[in-house]
């Protein structure tokens, strides 16, 4: 992309699909992006000239192709279209990259990533930030059914053990992923610097729960709905530690300990029946 | 008895602007495509009217009455104030008649008698002699024909219609065109106001829009959303005795004007200085210093957060305030005198100042951010679902449309009951929004006393027009929500004024135990917006002030930082269109005396 050339065009080169195609994998081309980009930023997608805009978290980046990959799932109208578009297709509108990276250490002891359903795609781009700055990262990844496991083999890449577990045992570990992080930190707490959890939000604040007893550092990815994602709008207030923040420049990441959880789904709801009035009519 | 006229008076053919003398009411009328001059006449006795037409020697003539050729008229009245308008030592100068018909008609820039001959038929009428002594004569304020209260709350139209020509005339005729005008003065960006407003009355109406273009590059959008009221028009001299001219609806007439009769031109520019500059934000102070720089010659590229260009007209100012429309056409207007606006970029993510600067090879930044960050109160429960700031509610139903929901994709805030905090424009735009998107009841909750509100006096008067409510000297102080995290309550506290505070308006002291508790469903917060940190974060040689804004040079708007320029409410804190657009032409000015001198 050059600057001085008028329109950008986000086009999509590459096209996956998992879980039934219910969860998407799309790589774009968008050489600032993924030369700026650094894990824990997200971007802000906007599919046509009617379509809302939605914050993605950029799961994976390649500054030499310049391309980032977003991993999404269906849930309403807007992912539904950006589903539809396949390779070649152009995006109408990319900003990024968005909110406060991570700050990224190396430290001594090793990093704990828990990763639920769609939360593995964003947990992947951290933990392989960490494990790149020389952490050695342990993973668990969990997902209601095999079918909707998703980026297995990114995580086992760079994990020096990945732990996987399925809602109904239909691949690793039969239960939830808090299961195996509560015996992993009742055996080993002492190895682990901190906890990385991202997953949907009753995951994570099971996941906040659990740590809290360890007195274990846990990191948290936030998403709750955004409008323009440069902290103009106050849409996406979440309270930490009792105070008001913006998902989108203090965020998404938080200290996991001081998100006000019951408030963050509560606020998730606000068009909830918008968003089925709007998927609805997009089907029609 | 329309017929000849001193030709060094006025020409043949010429329209005529006549009023009553005594009410200065206009006596033009107009029907569909048929123009008249419309009076009431008394002839034997019977009441009836008569059209004459309004241009000068053309005999068209119409009645209820059976005139004949050589009937003299017994009274001749205005329409609007039932006076007799027939003077009677002046008899007419061709045939005698005893009696003659004084108007005022608007020509030359001034306002003079003219007679017509109450004959039938009887050629006479025009000026005479004496009426070479220029008189004063008020003609009132004339007003913009506006959209019914009634009918505007259901849509997003625009609600004043602007004027017609033939009323933008007799409004410029109210204007002395003063040696020493004080109106310039009143102007941030300096508008040759009296000069505009002479060709107005000329009916040069494409020359007076190229006129204010001199210094003021988007006509269409100040004429509207400037307040007028305190600078050009509180400076005007008539005022001192009268109400001012209408200069805003004026400037918006002819930028209107302008555009509709496809009349746009783009200025000759100076030639290339192959420097490049860019500009952070596409907002008013942004697009100021673009459309300067841009005539000056040098390459201009503006960069644009949101995906639509145009700042705070395009997310902040509702469409029945500002038209989209209005502002995409003068988005236009910059590009095609050359300046390149990249929208989705954010600087201080994807480039910072200083890679603009060293790697990019831009000579010079202006940064124009705006204030775009929303201030909430922080008191219990101001996360529930349904309070928004004005920033959020404005930004979806204007910038993403959400009005037109499911049709757009974003969501659109409904609710039955709106609170809107705060008393500026911002929040009459919210409480005006919440009307048109259905809301039953659409209060403003201020902490002050009407009188302090800052919001502009034609703001407040159309929202209680619309049926906004107001409650005055009330604070929030707790949101109450349901168990699904919705909105259902707010606790106010009621307040007295104390002594004035440093901004001059006196400040709100809580009464005790006046805690009263009112149903809403749905609250905005408008109550000001502050600096958004992103690209001053990632400046971090930029010098701020103690509440974060850019410290930057009050005349030429240069900050502390080589090469970066600043302007608009990222420097002042949150103001007005205007004073982001002079706080640009400032800029601009030393911008390029920056540019020129550099080797």
């Amino acid at each position: 992309m050059t600057v001085m050339s008028g329109d950008i065009m986000y086009e999509i080169l590459n096209k996956k699909s998992y879980a039934r195609n219910t969860i998407i994998n799309i790589r774009i081309e968008a050489a600032e992006i993924a030369k700026k980009c650094q894990p824990g930023e997200f971007v802000i997608v906007r599919v046509n000239d009617k379509g809302e805009r939605i914050p993605l978290t950029i799961a994976d980046n390649d500054e030499v192709a310049g391309t980032i990959t977003l991993v999404f799932q269906i849930i309403g109208k807007t992912t539904a279209l950006l589903a539809s578009l396949e390779k070649g297709a152009f995006i109408k509108d990319l900003v990024g990259p968005l909110g406060t990276p991570v700050d990224i250490k190396k430290y001594n002891k090793k990093i704990l990533a828990v990763g639920g359903g769609t939360g593995i795609a964003v947990l992947h781009h951290i933990a392989k930030g960490y494990q790149s700055a020389g952490n050695k990262v342990i993973s668990i990844v969990g997902a209601k059914t095999q079918s909707y496991l998703i980026m297995k083999q990114e995580m086992e890449d760079f994990s020096e053990k990945t732990f996987v577990c399925t809602d109904d045992g239909t691949e690793g570990h039969h239960g939830f992923v808090t299961q195996i992080l509560q015996k992993e930190l009742e055996e080993n707490a002492a190895n682990y610097e901190m906890v990385i959890a991202i997953g949907p939000v009753v995951m994570m604040e099971a996941c906040c729960k659990i740590t809290k007893t360890f007195n274990m550092k846990t990191m948290v990815s936030l998403n709750p709905i955004m409008v323009d994602g440069t902290g103009m709008c106050g849409a996406c207030r979440v309270s930490i530690d009792g105070k008001t923040r913006f998902a989108c420049v203090h965020g998404p990441q938080f200290d996991g300990h001081k998100v006000d959880f019951p408030l963050l789904l509560k606020r998730q709801t606000t068009y909830l029946e918008d968003e089925r009035i709007s998927l609805f009519k997009s089907i029609k | 008895m329309f017929n000849q006229i001193e030709p060094k008076y006025i020409k043949y053919g010429s329209y005529l602007h006549l009023y009553c003398p005594h009410c200065k009411k206009t006596l033009n009328i107009e029907k569909k495509e048929d123009k008249y001059i419309h009076i009431n006449i008394i002839y034997k006795g019977k009441s009836g009217y008569l059209n004459l037409s309004p241009y000068l020697n053309i005999f068209e003539v119409e009645s209820d009455l059976p005139l004949k050729e050589g009937d003299i008229l017994d009274d001749v009245i205005c329409p609007h104030c039932k006076n007799s308008l027939l003077v009677k030592d002046h008899p007419c100068d061709d045939c005698k008649t005893p009696e003659v018909a004084e108007f005022i008609v608007s020509a030359f820039s001034k306002l003079i008698p003219f007679y017509i001959c109450t004959k039938y038929g009887c050629t006479w009428h025009g000026l005479t002699k004496r009426d070479e002594k220029i008189i004063k004569i008020k003609i009132p304020r004339q007003d913009m024909i506006e959209q019914d209260p009634k009918l505007r709350i259901f849509n997003f139209n625009e609600v004043p219609y602007g004027y017609s020509s033939e009323l933008a005339v007799i409004e410029a005729s109210r204007c002395m065109q003063c040696t020493n005008p004080k109106c310039i003065e009143g102007c941030p960006v300096a508008i040759d106001i009296p000069e505009f407003i002479r060709l107005v009355h000329e009916e040069k109406f494409v020359e007076a829009a190229r006129k204010i273009k001199e210094t003021n590059a988007l006509p269409a959008i100040t004429g509207r959303v400037c307040p007028q009221e305190t600078q050009c028009e509180a400076k005007c001299i008539l005022g001192l005795y009268d109400e001012p001219v209408a200069i805003g609806r004026l400037e918006r007439f002819v930028a209107d004007f302008e555009r509709n009769t496809n009349a746009v031109e783009i200025p000759p520019k100076k030639k290339p200085t192959n420097k490049k500059v860019a500009i952070v934000g596409s907002g008013p102070a942004g697009l100021t210093v673009a459309a300067d720089l841009v005539q000056l010659g040098h390459g201009v590229t503006i960069f644009e957060a949101l995906h639509e260009p145009g700042g705070v007209l395009t997310y902040g100012i509702p469409d029945f305030r500002l038209p989209q429309k209005i502002v995409t056409s003068e988005m236009n207007y910059l590009k095609n005198l050359g300046v390149k606006i990249i929208l989705n970029s954010i600087i201080g993510k994807l480039y910072t100042v200083d890679e603009l600067l060293n790697k990019m090879g831009f000579d010079a930044i202006f940064i124009a951010v705006g204030a775009g960050l929303p201030i909430f109160m922080n008191i219990e429960g101001e996360n529930l679902n349904n309070i928004f700031s004005a920033n959020e509610y404005l930004t979806r139903i204007n910038l993403m449309q959400a009005y037109k929901f499911p049709d757009y994709d974003t969501p659109a805030p409904r609710a039955r009951k709106v609170a809107v905090m705060g008393g500026g424009n911002v929040t009459m735009d919210c409480a005006r929004t919440a009307l048109r998107m259905g809301a039953e009841e659409s209060v403003v909750i201020y902490r002050r006393s009407e009188k302090e509100m800052p919001a502009r006096n034609e703001e407040i008067h159309h929202a209680v027009e619309e049926g906004v409510k107001f409650e005055f000297l009330t604070n929030p102080i707790k949101y109450i929500g349901n168990d699904k995290g919705f909105i259902t309550e707010i606790e106010c506290i009621r307040m007295r004024l104390g002594e004035p505070d440093q901004s001059g308006r006196r400040r709100p002291i809580p009464i005790d135990g006046s805690n009263i508790v009112f149903d809403f469903d749905m609250a905005v917060i408008a109550i000001g917006a502050g600096p958004n940190p992103i690209i001053l974060d990632s400046t971090p040689d930029l010098p701020l002030n103690k509440w974060g804004y850019i410290i930057a040079n009050d005349k030429t708007g240069k900050t502390k930082k080589e090469k970066v320029w600043s302007g608009g409410d990222i420097v002042t804190g949150a103001a007005t269109v205007i004073s982001a657009m002079g706080a640009g032409k400032q800029a601009a000015k030393s911008i390029d005396e920056f540019l020129r001198n550099k080797k």
